[in-house]
């Protein structure tokens, strides 16, 4: 299924229970699933269906309670201290007192990147995400976009292979929302990263993905596996045609068919 | 007054108009200064003066009418209106206070309407640097300056007359006039207090006490047997009465200022911890989350992320602390002390009827509290500039 590239992400079998005072909780049940290099894939799905959790889990955010994960052949820890991803949240989460080139210098800090090095990254990613020239701005004197697009250079800036995406965008207006995907689609294809992207968006799930990954709650657990067979190199106005529109229709019946049941 | 400041409406394209309370304020001030030409400005048992038999309070009052109608029919604004309205208030100010100085106790109900109008056209001028709005930053820092400086200074006018005026004995309160004397007539015994209390007891407690704090806060965030141990204990510290701790302070460590900045260490102490403890749980779960993403370690997250973000807590303890330090160093200085300190000259200068150097020391402890609070503020905007309540 993830075709001849070598896979980056390799979960079995996998289930995630969390011990509550009402009894356990299944967030997630069963997830088999394999992420090859350079993929883009979303996880898809209501909320409550376990799709961020399974994004921390890939992350070291979360232990899994059963089954297997690999990241990089390793385990999410080793990865993680490995420093194999950059993760972006559902918001910027800049540091107020740093300007937005420290704030992208935060991690090279932390990592012990030289400082000509460290100035080198921050030029080549600010220009990545087009924020040149806002160097010395703080977070707050920039617009939601614009601190979100910093927080994506700030993920990129230690070169990390695998990019996993916590709703990025969810906090912005639909015409940022599309802005950004394209430029997130562009930064794809000129990065080769593996993206991993957590969406409740069936539009911004099919314009981005080549693989979309449908969720469906209680327990949490994989319904559809689907391979985009739209080209690579794409515009918006690919959302009109009828074969986005197709994938878009399965994505949307399998969100229903695995929700009917709740309501 | 001040409360009004923020409502004055701009007096933008339509035609001038006083607002209510200037137009009162005016309309009155007018009518006393009228009135009181025709009432007894000095006044005894045997004799009663008018307006006439002072010159100079009589071209003030001239000069007030002069001021006065104009702006009252709306014909003179702006800043010159501010400006005239403040000088006459000001040159009032100062004749009353030197007629009064010459009959103490003497006060005529002229002499007291002219008061009201002197302090009436003030609060006018205040109104009118409130609803200023210059161009050039510096005017607009030096009004922001001037309005509570106004303030202030009638404060110590109304002062001065009404204790002139009344002839209210000086054991009871002195005039303004009588500290300033004592204030400027003694600056080596006040000096020898200041670096004493202030210098000594107050700064070094400050420094041990908020150091220690803050330094036993990371220490309790980082080891969670010391929040349950310690924070009680610290809580029980912050609830040791200062009366009752002076004293064996002064039994452990002497007369001299270390039992002083000992106190002051106790009263700080625990502020510094409890207001850090919050400040470093205040990091949000996705901020931890990103550095374990980066796979920082304990010291690294703390510096680069949850110091700065409790700094905004550290600086509203090092606020309070500031003006408890110095309470803390003066009521110590009661239980035993040297012969220096400001506790010590209050406490001494009160038994000798004093009382001007009572106020004099006082007014030194004020200057010197609100130098130290205000240089914290100024710290306090460089550090956390980012934080919502101080960045423009």
């Amino acid at each position: 299924m993830t075709g001849p590239e070598r896979s980056v992400i390799d979960i079995e079998n996998l289930s995630l229970t969390f011990e509550t005072n009402d009894g356990p909780v299944h967030a997630l049940s069963d997830i088999d699933l394999s992420i090859g290099e350079g993929d883009f894939v979303s996880l898809i799905g209501p909320s409550g269906c376990g799709k961020t959790t399974l994004l921390r889990v890939i992350a070291d955010l979360e232990a899994p309670t059963g089954g297997t994960i690999s990241v990089n052949g390793m385990s999410p820890e080793e990865a993680r201290l490995k420093r194999a991803y950059g993760y972006v949240f559902q918001a910027a989460a800049l540091y107020p007192w740093r300007t937005i080139a420290d704030n992208i210098a935060l991690p090279l800090e932390i990592m012990g990147f030289a400082k000509g090095e460290r100035e080198e990254r921050i030029r080549r990613n600010m220009e990545l995400v087009n924020l040149s020239g806002f160097e010395r701005k703080y977070p707050w004197q920039l617009s939601g976009g614009m601190q979100q697009r910093a927080s994506i250079a700030r993920a990129l800036s230690f070169d990390p292979d695998l990019l996993l995406m916590d709703e990025p965008f969810g906090a912005l207006d639909e015409i940022v929302r599309d802005h950004l995907n394209e430029q997130l689609l562009k930064l794809w294809a000129k990065t080769r990263k593996t993206v991993v992207f957590v969406t409740h968006s069936i539009p911004e799930a099919v314009f981005l993905s080549t693989r979309i990954v449908v969720l469906c709650p209680r327990p949490g657990r994989i319904y559809d596996v689907i391979e985009s067979d739209l080209p690579r190199e794409r515009t918006l106005d690919i959302r009109e045609t009828p074969e986005f529109l197709k994938i878009a229709h399965r994505v949307r019946e399998g969100l229903r068919a695995g929700h009917s049941y709740d309501d | 007054m001040s409360a009004r400041e923020g409502t004055t409406p701009a007096p933008a394209p339509r035609p001038h108009r006083l607002g209510a309370v200037r137009t009162v304020l005016a309309s009155l001030a007018l009518a006393l200064a009228l009135v009181a030409t025709m009432m007894p400005v000095i006044a005894s048992d045997t004799m009663a003066l008018g307006l006439l038999a002072f010159p100079l309070l009589a071209a003030m009052v001239l000069a007030a009418v002069i001021v006065l109608a104009p702006y009252r029919l709306c014909l003179l604004r702006g800043p010159r209106a501010a400006g005239l309205l403040a000088a006459v208030s000001y040159a009032m100010a100062f004749v009353l206070i030197s007629l009064i100085a010459a009959h103490p106790g003497q006060a005529g109900s002229g002499f007291w309407a002219l008061v009201v109008v002197a302090w009436a056209i003030a609060w006018l001028s205040v109104e009118e640097m409130a609803g200023l709005k210059p161009r050039q930053p510096l005017w607009g820092r030096a009004i922001a300056l001037a309005i509570p400086l106004t303030f202030g200074a009638w404060l110590l006018i109304l002062w001065q007359v009404l204790v002139v005026g009344f002839a209210v004995p000086k054991v009871l309160l002195p005039p303004p006039s009588d500290i300033w004397v004592r204030l400027i007539a003694s600056p080596e015994v006040l000096w020898a207090d200041f670096r004493q209390t202030f210098l000594k007891g107050v700064l070094i407690g400050y420094a041990l006490g908020c150091g220690a704090g803050f330094l036993v806060a990371i220490l309790v965030d980082r080891v969670p047997f010391l929040r349950r141990g310690l924070l009680p204990i610290g809580n029980l510290v912050s609830a040791l009465p200062i009366i009752g701790v002076a004293p064996i302070m002064v039994m452990w460590f002497g007369f001299d200022w270390p039992s002083k900045a000992a106190v002051v260490v106790i009263m700080t102490f625990f502020p510094m911890l409890v207001n850090t403890v919050t400040g470093l749980a205040a990091a949000d779960r996705m901020q931890l989350d990103l550095m374990h993403t980066y796979a920082a370690n304990y010291p690294q997250t703390l510096l680069k992320m949850r110091l700065p973000m409790a700094m905004p807590f550290v600086f509203n303890a090092l606020k309070i602390n500031s003006t408890l330090a110095l309470i803390g160093a003066i009521v110590a200085e009661f239980f035993g002390t040297p012969i220096v300190g400001m506790g010590f000259r209050i406490s001494t200068e009160v038994g000798r009827m004093n009382i001007d150097m009572v106020w004099a020391s006082i007014a030194v402890a004020a200057l010197a509290g609100s130098l130290f609070y205000g240089l914290v503020t100024l710290a306090e905007r460089a550090v956390t500039f980012w934080h919502p309540s101080v960045r423009r």
